[in-house]
C-alpha cells in the first residue's frame, strides 16, 4: 500500500511549550485516517506542520514521496495537499459561485490563465459541487451572509473544486446542526470512494469519527498518545484518561 | 441583444458623445474638465488595489510622478519633435512606473493591512525628497515641460482629448479585468490572504500584477499631466502625496471601494465639490472639504456605491435565495 502522507518524528515548539513532540503519522493512499485527542493537544498544530503553514524543528514530512517540510503553503496546495480550517474561512463579499470558480484548479497555472475569465465547466463543476453539499439555491448569495454551518460545507466544496488528492479537515462537523451530520458523514464517504480523495480528518465527535475512520492516532500533550483501529482506540485506558483528564 | 445591453451602451454611447464635444461646450472649463478624467483615473487606479484586493495603498503617487519625470526628461534630452516626444515620453513613462512598481511591489506587498499602508506611506515622501535633490531632473526647482506648438488654446483642447482618452481606456481595461479570473482572485485576496495562499492561489503573482496596472495608467496620466500644468515640482506637483495622494484614496471611498462605478462616480463628486468650494468658500474650502469627508465617513462609510449596493443588492448580481416551489408556509 503507499502511502501518501508520511510525518515522521515531527517536532514543533512554540518557545518553552512542545506542541508536537516527535510525532509519526502515515496516511495510506485512499483511506480515511482520523485525529483525535483533547483540546490543546497539537492537532492543529500538526495539521498546520504538514501544510507548510509554519516551519517545523525536527523530523520529516513527505507527501507522495516529496519532502515538503521546507515548501511553502501555495506550494503545498499545488501539489494537491488541501485543508480546510478550524474557523471557516471563505471569501465572504465573493457569491457561493465566485468562491467556487477562483477555487478551481485552473487558477493556479501560469500567466497565460491570470486574464482569461473563467470557462463554462468551471462553472458547471462548481454548480454540481454546490449541489453535491446542497448549497445550490444559495449559489448566488454572497458567502458572508450564509450561516456557519452553510459556510462550514461551502468551504468543504471549494476544497473539493480545487481536486486534491489529498485532504484535511479540521473538525468538520463542529457548528453543523446534528440533524445534517448524517448527510456529511456520507458525502465525505464518497468523496473518498468516488473522487478518490484520501481524507485526514481532525474531530471531536466521537460517533462520527469512530464510524468514518480506518485507522485513528490519538494526540495528548504534544505527543501520540495511542494509534489504532477506531476499537481498539476507543477501549485504549489511556485514551479515556486523556480525555476525562486523568493525568 | 436584449433591452438591457442596448440601453447599457446607449448610455456609454451618449456619455461618451457628451465627453467628446464638452470641450467645444464650454471652453472656459476645459483644463477643469481634464483634470475631472485625471481624477477618474485616479480614483480608478487607486481602487484596483484599495478596494479590490484590499491592499491600501498611500504610495500610488510614486508611480504618477515617475511617468511625468520621465516625460518630462524624454521630451527635454530625446531630440524628437514635439508630438513623437510626448507620446514616447508617454509610453517610456508608463514602463518606468510599471517597473517601478514591480520592484517596489516584490518588497513591500509582503506587508499586510495597516502595515502595507504605513510602508507606502512613506514611498511617495521618500520620492518628493530624492527627486528635490536630484540635479539632472532639475532638484528643488522642478522641471518645465517643452510649449505646445500649435496655436493658441489648442494646448488645453489637445490635453483634455488626451485625458480623456486614457479613462476613456482606463475604465473598460478594469471592467474586463474585474469581470474574469484576475478580478476574482484578487477579491479572494481582499477576503483572506491566507484561505487564497492555502488553496494554492499564487498571491504574490497577483498581487504585484495588480499594483503594476495601477502603475502603468498612473504613469501615463502622469506624463499628461506634466504637459497640462507645464511646470514640474517635485514635491507639489509630481509627488503631490498630501493633495492628489490622499485625494485618490478620499475619490475611491467616496464613491464606494471596490465597486467599478463607485471610484468613477466618487471622482465626479469630489472634483465638482471641491470646484464649487473653492469658488464659494474661498478660504474655507479646505474646511468645507473636511467636513463633507467626515459627514460621508460617518453617514456613507462603504461610499455611495458600497451604500446602494447593500440597499439594492439585486442592482449588483447579489441574487437573494431562490425559493424553490415547496419551501415556504402554505397558506
Amino acid at each position: 500500500m503507499t502511502l501518501v502522507l508520511e510525518a515522521r518524528n515531527v517536532r514543533k515548539a512554540f518557545g518553552g511549550v512542545i506542541a508536537n513532540n516527535d510525532i509519526t503519522l502515515t496516511v495510506p493512499e485512499g483511506k480515511i485516517i482520523g485525529l483525535i485527542g483533547p483540546n490543546g493537544s497539537g492537532k492543529t498544530t500538526l495539521f498546520n506542520s504538514i501544510v507548510g503553514f509554519h516551519p517545523i524543528e525536527g523530523g520529516s514530512i513527505r507527501f507522495q514521496g516529496q519532502e515538503i517540510s521546507h515548501l511553502r503553503v501555495p506550494e503545498i496546495a499545488r501539489l494537491g495537499l488541501l485543508r480546510t480550517f478550524q474557523q471557516t474561512r471563505i471569501y465572504g463579499k465573493m457569491t457561493c459561485v465566485q468562491n467556487m470558480i477562483i477555487s478551481s484548479p485552473r487558477t493556479q497555472q501560469g500567466w497565460r490563465f491570470m486574464f482569461r475569465p473563467a470557462t463554462p465547466e468551471d462553472t458547471r463543476k462548481a454548480e454540481e459541487l454546490l449541489k453535491f453539499v446542497g448549497l445550490y439555491t444559495k449559489r448566488h448569495l454572497r458567502a458572508g451572509d450564509l450561516s456557519f454551518g452553510q459556510q462550514k460545507l461551502l468551504e468543504f466544496a471549494m476544497a473539493l473544486m480545487n481536486e486534491p488528492k489529498m485532504l484535511m479537515l479540521d473538525e468538520p462537523t463542529a457548528g453543523i446542526n446534528p440533524t445534517l451530520i448524517n448527510g456529511l458523514m456520507n458525502r465525505l464517504r464518497r468523496v473518498n470512494r468516488e473522487f478518490g480523495i484520501t481524507l485526514l480528518v481532525i474531530e471531536h465527535n466521537m460517533r462520527v469519527i469512530m464510524n468514518l475512520a480506518e485507522y485513528i492516532y490519538c494526540l495528548a500533550h504534544g505527543e501520540l498518545l495511542a494509534e489504532g483501529k477506531p476499537e481498539d482506540v476507543q477501549n485504549d485506558r489511556r485514551v479515556i484518561d486523556a480525555y476525562l483528564g486523568a493525568h | 441583444m436584449n433591452n438591457v445591453t442596448l440601453g447599457k451602451i446607449a448610455a456609454y454611447g451618449a456619455l461618451i458623445v457628451l465627453a467628446l464635444v464638452a470641450p467645444m461646450l464650454a471652453p472656459d472649463y476645459r483644463t477643469q474638465m481634464a483634470f475631472l478624467w485625471v481624477m477618474i483615473i485616479f480614483a480608478l487606479s487607486w481602487d484596483l488595489l484599495g478596494g479590490q484586493m484590499g491592499y491600501n495603498s498611500f504610495g500610488n503617487i510614486v508611480f504618477f510622478g515617475v511617468g511625468m519625470y520621465v516625460c518630462a526628461v524624454i521630451q527635454r534630452d530625446a531630440g524628437l519633435s514635439y508630438y513623437p516626444g510626448l507620446f514616447t515620453g508617454m509610453g517610456v513613462g508608463a514602463l518606468f512606473a510599471v517597473a517601478v512598481a514591480a520592484v517596489l511591489g516584490s518588497g513591500i506587498l509582503g506587508l499586510r493591512g495597516h502595515y502595507f499602508a504605513i510602508g507606502t506611506l512613506g514611498l511617495g515622501i521618500a520620492a518628493g525628497e530624492f527627486a528635490s535633490a536630484w540635479d539632472y531632473i532639475g532638484a528643488g526647482s522642478g522641471m518645465v515641460t517643452p510649449l505646445y506648438p500649435g496655436e493658441v488654446g489648442g494646448r488645453e483642447s489637445f490635453f483634455y482629448y488626451v485625458v480623456f482618452a486614457l479613462a476613456a481606456v482606463t475604465f473598460p481595461v478594469l471592467r474586463w479585468l474585474y469581470a474574469g479570473r484576475f478580478g476574482l482572485a484578487i477579491n479572494a485576496i481582499r477576503d483572506d490572504e491566507d484561505k487564497a495562499e492555502a488553496m494554492g492561489l499564487r498571491t504574490t503573482r497577483y498581487k504585484i500584477t495588480a499594483w503594476c496596472i495601477a502603475a502603468f495608467f498612473l504613469g501615463l496620466t502622469g506624463a499628461a499631466v506634466g504637459n497640462i500644468i507645464g511646470f514640474i515640482d517635485p514635491r507639489d506637483v509630481a509627488f503631490a502625496g498630501p493633495t492628489f495622494g490622499v485625494w485618490m484614496v478620499l475619490m475611491a471611498i467616496l464613491g464606494g471601494k471596490g465597486t467599478l462605478w463607485g471610484p468613477v462616480v466618487g471622482a465626479v463628486v469630489f472634483h465638482v465639490t471641491q470646484e464649487l468650494f473653492w469658488t464659494y468658500f474661498l478660504g474655507w474650502q479646505r474646511v468645507a472639504m473636511g467636513l463633507l469627508i467626515v459627514l460621508i465617513v460617518v453617514f456613507f462609510p462603504t461610499g455611495i456605491f458600497g451604500w446602494a449596493r447593500e440597499r439594492w443588492p439585486g442592482l449588483f448580481g447579489h441574487k437573494v435565495e431562490e425559493v424553490l416551489p415547496t419551501a415556504g408556509p402554505t397558506k
